[in-house]
């Protein structure tokens, strides 16, 4: 895995870029990778990405798109609003976890 | 001295359902246990048979057994719709006004799929222009629009995950790709693949491996697709940004949701999984209730084969748990998939929590050698004769000779 220096990190990252140690993210390290794909984050940002990464430390899982939507309180238009495109592997790039996978 | 009488009471008479009643009754006494086993009706389908129905390569009855002949002796099947579970007075109550007291419970029943989730699913075109293969009445309906199918967009589409089997619609798209050959239909037809997710296959080894298997099937594939309603007039789907795919004959896999009893009880996620510790299948909240099957929140894929192993390791547990004592064995996740890949063909898959599917051989007792993540006529038969398998030895309960925990032999590590 290559080794690559975020906002004066060293961290670890698959060839997509994505954190291959989620305990390696930090606020700052969010912030940086957020401004790498064109994203400036707002505190309504910040609330998914800070749910995102608690509910990873409970179930080991990176929460699907409508889990976020729902315990966030957050529409699902919304989430593509602020993270437009690909809002369930961008939210997971940002927050330095694996993105969505199936099982092949 | 007397002993009291103690009540297992698992809800869920299907693949998990029936293979752990069927185990624990020849190892707790039934002069110690009572085991009660609900369903809302008496029939139990196999339900990977549902993947090969819409192709009339398997016939409706060859999916589809009664409940009470799979059930071994000394269980009580109980026929009710299950309302709701009070984890505190330990009761199960049924629709029908019954209720069933327990010591412990165990959750089976399982995940279906929710077309009444996404709008516009359901609708006058339901079970025709779309179709699905997820349910017995929907797999037999969409080879009645299959066998009228003249050509034009046929649209494989993923609502969300998780869903059960997740290799399926994958699967089926490699298969109606053999049938519409074999009707000398495939020039006239595009296929389309919808994932929600950024790719077909989302795993490197898998992706390295298979991805070429969609080019040159002439399949294509549209990725990041979050659906947020069907317009059956314009016969489009439409997603949150907007984008649409267009479709003659849609099979759509829809949002997949555990039973809503388990929501009314307090139990669920947002999708009504119920929270378990990942290897022992107990509940996070209640030391008394088990989860097996596709109806718990483990990451790993729901299957059949997942279900087999976690009843294997669950059964050791709960015989450690009901004597007092601590849980020793420990569930790694081990799921094991056959995926069809048309042209009389099949892949085998073998994972688990921490290792994710590897290239190699993989020896399957009653079966043979496998090849792993690559296409073999050996596979094919396997998968073929798993239904066997699956009424025969894996529902009664019989040692089926594949270790639970998954083992690194035979397989090429990823590099
Ligand atoms: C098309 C398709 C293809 C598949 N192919 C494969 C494959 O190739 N390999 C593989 O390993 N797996 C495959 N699977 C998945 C496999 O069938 C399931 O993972 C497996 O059956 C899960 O077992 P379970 O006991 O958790 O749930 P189920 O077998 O679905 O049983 C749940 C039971 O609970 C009952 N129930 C639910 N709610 C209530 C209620 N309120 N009251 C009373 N009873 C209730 C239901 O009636 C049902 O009988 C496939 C599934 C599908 C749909």
């Amino acid at each position: 895995m290559p080794t690559t220096t975020i906002a004066g990190h060293a961290v670890e990252v698959n060839d997509e870029g994505f954190l291959t140690h989620p305990d390696q993210w930090s606020d700052d390290l969010g912030s940086e990778l957020a401004r790498l794909i064109g994203i400036e984050l707002t505190d309504d940002h910040w609330k998914l990405v800070h749910f995102l990464r608690d509910d990873f430390a409970h179930l080991g899982e990176t929460a699907t798109l409508r889990r976020v939507s729902t315990q966030t309180g957050t529409p699902i238009k919304s989430l593509f609003d602020l993270f437009p495109g690909k809002p369930a592997k961008k939210m997971a790039y940002v927050a330095g976890l694996p993105k969505p996978k199936g099982c092949v | 001295m007397t002993t009291t009488m103690r009540s297992l009471v698992v809800l869920g008479a299907g693949t998990a359902g029936t293979m752990v009643v069927n185990k624990l009754r020849h190892r707790l006494p039934t002069t110690e246990w009572r085991i009660t086993v609900v369903d809302k009706d008496d029939v139990h389908d196999y339900q990977p048979g549902y993947l090969f129905l819409p192709f009339g390569l398997i016939e409706p009855e060859q999916v589809r057994r009664s409940r009470h002949g799979l059930i071994t002796e000394g269980v009580e099947l109980v026929l009710g719709d299950v309302d709701r579970v009070d984890p505190v007075a330990r009761e199960v109550s049924l629709l029908d006004g019954r209720t069933l007291v327990y010591d412990e419970l165990v959750i089976a029943s399982g995940t279906s799929p929710r077309p009444d989730q996404t709008p516009g699913m359901l609708g006058p075109e339901w079970h025709r222009s779309v179709g699905e293969f997820y349910t017995y009445e929907g797999a037999t309906a969409l080879r009645e629009a299959l066998a009228g199918f003249s050509g034009g967009r046929l649209v494989v589409h993923v609502t969300e995950m998780p869903i059960k089997c997740p290799v399926a619609p994958l699967e089926f798209a490699f298969l109606a790709d053999d049938f519409l050959r074999r009707r000398g239909l495939r020039e006239r037809t595009e296929i389309v693949y919808v994932t929600p997710l950024d790719g077909a296959f989302t795993k490197p080894v898998a992706s390295r491996e298979l991805g070429h298997l969609l080019a040159d099937k002439g399949i294509t594939v549209e990725t990041d697709f979050m659906v947020e309603h069907v317009d059956q007039e314009r016969r489009v789907l439409v997603s949150y940004d907007e984008r649409e795919v267009a479709y003659d004959q849609l099979v759509t896999i829809p949002l997949n949701m555990g039973a809503d009893f388990v929501a009314r009880s307090g139990l669920g996620d947002e999708l009504n999984y119920v929270p378990v510790d990942k290897h022992t299948s107990l509940s996070t909240k209640h030391a008394s209730i088990f989860v097996l099957g596709d109806a718990s929140n483990i990451p790993t894929s729901k299957a059949g084969s997942v279900a087999h192993f976690s009843v294997e390791v669950f059964v050791e547990n709960f015989i450690e748990h009901v004597h007092g004592q601590d849980m020793t064995h420990a569930f790694d996740g081990h799921a094991n998939c056959f995926v069809e890949s048309g042209g009389g063909k099949a892949m085998l898959l073998d994972f688990n929590y921490d290792t994710e599917p590897l290239t190699g051989t993989f020896p399957v007792p009653h079966l043979g050698p496998m090849t792993l993540l690559k296409q073999s006529r050996a596979n094919h038969l396997g998968k073929l004769a798993f239904r066997h398998i699956y009424w025969n030895i894996l529902l009664p309960g019989r040692p089926l000779g594949l270790p639970a925990q998954m083992s690194m032999a035979g397989k090429v590590p990823a590099a």
